[in-house]
């Protein structure tokens, strides 16, 4: 069966099916949200859901989405409400097995751009800031990274690291002083991506649905490696389309 | 933009500011104005809650009032009253980990058009980062460690450094305290002497108001003091803390307070339209219309209007009920 579905929506089910069951996930809102809840609802219930602004254990209400990480509708049967401080003071203990994160601007070691575009004393542009970002790539154990497919995302050099991912690729998150943790996968709408053993730069690894290696090549703004055997993600079941359609179905986020 | 050009208070003024100030119990309820005049040109104001939970939005508003400037905002994650504070030429110093109003509202263009232009200074940190500041200038030390920020490009932007542990040899991030002039923060419920418990998130609020060095508090409701007794468990700042208490029903409005009334997205996304197309200039025609304009917090929610505000109430009972 075929179904027809959005980038957005593509991006979601991939990311959901990387998630294990009884692991904890640190979610941001929008899409790392609705993959985590997407996930609970199908191979993973016993994923426990946090989120940065002080809520453990959430169950996203069908169309009741929350828009920020510390609203009453990210607090829905949540288990505990910490101070923000703490929530980031678990992860830092080693609590939270997975990170998702998005970003303006992301290189081929996986750190990411939330800050400025141009210099931080007369940005061209100013982005929003880190808010957690640079917390979860620091503290988390798997930091996996959700973002829509795009040159100018993908980028050779970044004008300023707000949240760090394989730094180098060689040791470099170790002698910045980062023990734990690191970038374990890259999830867009058009490939599944890893960073390759032996140049530490990113790989692609899968592609999805409908997508070719050279739609991959032209939308990434660097030259990208290949694994040996690049394999095909499969395409969202009706399932999964139909719970995450439920989820958010005034399409705030899809 | 240059910083600010003012010494950084270090934890032994801080120290010192606080053990020469009074602490007997008395009524400290005011009127909204006199608790706002506590706030000085030139202050630093760490600001309550988070985005849009549980602002202090009527306190914010009667410090626009009363025209202050040159103050510097701090918050965990900063909604569109750091963009207020700039349209209005208040503040030109914004301290945070993100600024905005959530995904679907996009950049903020204000914020851009300051930054951008040189005429405004957006310091940022981690929102742990943030966090472990004000909890340092709470513990009354110079600073605290952490593991977040390294291999950051925030290291060396921002004030903080970098030292070897003494017992482990590892790399540390060390963030330095902040003592703010003033914190401004609203509650589900105090007494008259300042004892303030809230509901649901707490946010950053018990810390900062530890931290600073005067305690605005704005409450939902005025409860006497065996009520406090009584819940004491739920007591996160108590009385020493705090220098003035107003009573402020729907003190956030329009933004959330949990159980009691929910965030009122219509209004926001209006603002946010407005300013979208017409960025400073729709900030202002804002200020005029619900700040500098309606003399009184009454007349303020007066525009929003009685059968808007309990539908929001609803709203809240209905999300928090279980």
């Amino acid at each position: 069966m075929t179904a027809t579905y959005t980038p957005s929506e593509l991006l979601a089910v991939s990311a959901s099916r990387l998630l294990a069951d009884n692991k904890v996930v640190f979610a941001g809102v929008g899409i790392p949200l609705l993959a985590s809840a997407l996930a609970r609802a199908t191979h993973a219930p016993g994923l426990t859901i946090v989120v940065e602004g002080g809520s453990i254990g959430l169950e996203v209400d069908p169309g009741r989405l929350p828009i920020s990480t510390n609203e009453m509708r990210a607090a829905r049967r949540a288990v505990a409400l910490p101070s923000i401080t703490q929530i980031f003071l678990y992860a830092q203990r080693g609590y939270f097995d997975y990170g998702f994160l998005g970003g303006a601007q992301i290189d081929p070691y996986g750190n990411i751009n939330t800050s400025v575009i141009g210099t931080v004393e007369r940005p061209k542009v100013r982005l929003p800031g880190s808010g957690g970002a640079c917390d979860i790539a620091c503290l988390c154990r798997e930091i996996m990274i959700v973002t829509r497919h795009e040159r100018r995302r993908f980028v050779e050099r970044l004008d300023f690291v707000t949240s760090p991912g394989q730094i180098d690729g060689g040791g470099g998150r170790r002698r910045a002083g980062l023990l734990f943790g690191g970038v374990t996968a890259l999830v867009t709408d058009l490939a599944l991506m890893d960073f390759d053993p032996g140049t530490g730069r990113m790989r692609l690894v899968a592609l999805q649905p409908g997508a070719e290696r050279e739609q991959v090549r032209e939308q990434t703004g660097f030259e990208l490696e290949v694994a040996p055997d690049v394999r095909r993600l499969e395409a969202p079941t009706g399932d999964e389309l139909k719970l995450l359609r439920g989820l958010d179905p005034s399409r705030m986020f899809l | 933009m240059p910083k600010t050009e003012r010494p950084p208070v270090t934890f032994v003024d801080a120290r010192r500011r606080l053990e020469a100030k009074a602490r007997a119990p008395r009524d400290k309820r005011m009127s909204i104005a006199d608790a706002a005049a506590l706030v000085h040109d030139g202050d630093h104001i760490a600001i309550g809650g988070c985005l849009y939970s549980r602002t202090p939005t009527l306190l914010l508003r009667e410090v626009l009032r009363q025209r202050r400037r040159d103050v510097v905002l701090s918050r965990s994650l900063m909604c569109y009253e750091g963009e207020l504070f700039l349209a209005a030429g208040a503040s030109r110093e914004i301290v945070t980990s993100w600024v905005g109003i959530g995904l679907p509202w996009g950049l903020s263009r204000i914020v851009r058009e300051f930054v951008e232009g040189g005429q405004a200074r957006f310091e940022e940190w981690s929102h742990l980062a943030i966090g472990l500041r004000y909890h340092a200038g709470a513990m009354g030390v110079p600073f605290l460690p952490t593991l977040s920020m390294l291999g950051s490009d925030l290291l060396r932007t921002t004030g903080a450094k970098t030292m070897t542990c003494p017992f482990t040899g590892e790399q540390l991030c060390l963030v330095p305290a902040l003592f703010p002039e003033v914190a401004l923060i609203h509650v589900h419920r105090a007494d008259r002497f300042g004892n303030a418990q809230i509901d649901g998130y707490p946010h950053m609020d018990a810390d900062i108001a530890a931290a600073a060095q005067t305690v605005v508090l704005s409450a939902e409701e005025i409860v006497e003091p065996d009520e406090i007794r009584r819940t004491a468990d739920r007591t996160v700042i108590p009385f020493f803390a705090v220098d003035a208490v107003v009573e402020a029903p729907y003190g956030a409005y329009p933004h959330e307070m949990y159980g009691l009334y929910d965030v009122d997205l219509e209004h926001i996304d209006g603002y946010a339209r407005r300013v979208g197309a017409d960025g400073v200039a729709a900030a202002r025609a804002y200020l005029d219309e619900y700040v500098y304009g309606p003399p009184t917090p009454q007349a303020y929610l007066d525009k929003f209007g009685a059968a808007r505000l309990a539908r929001q109430r609803r709203a809240a009972e209905e999300l928090t009920g279980r």
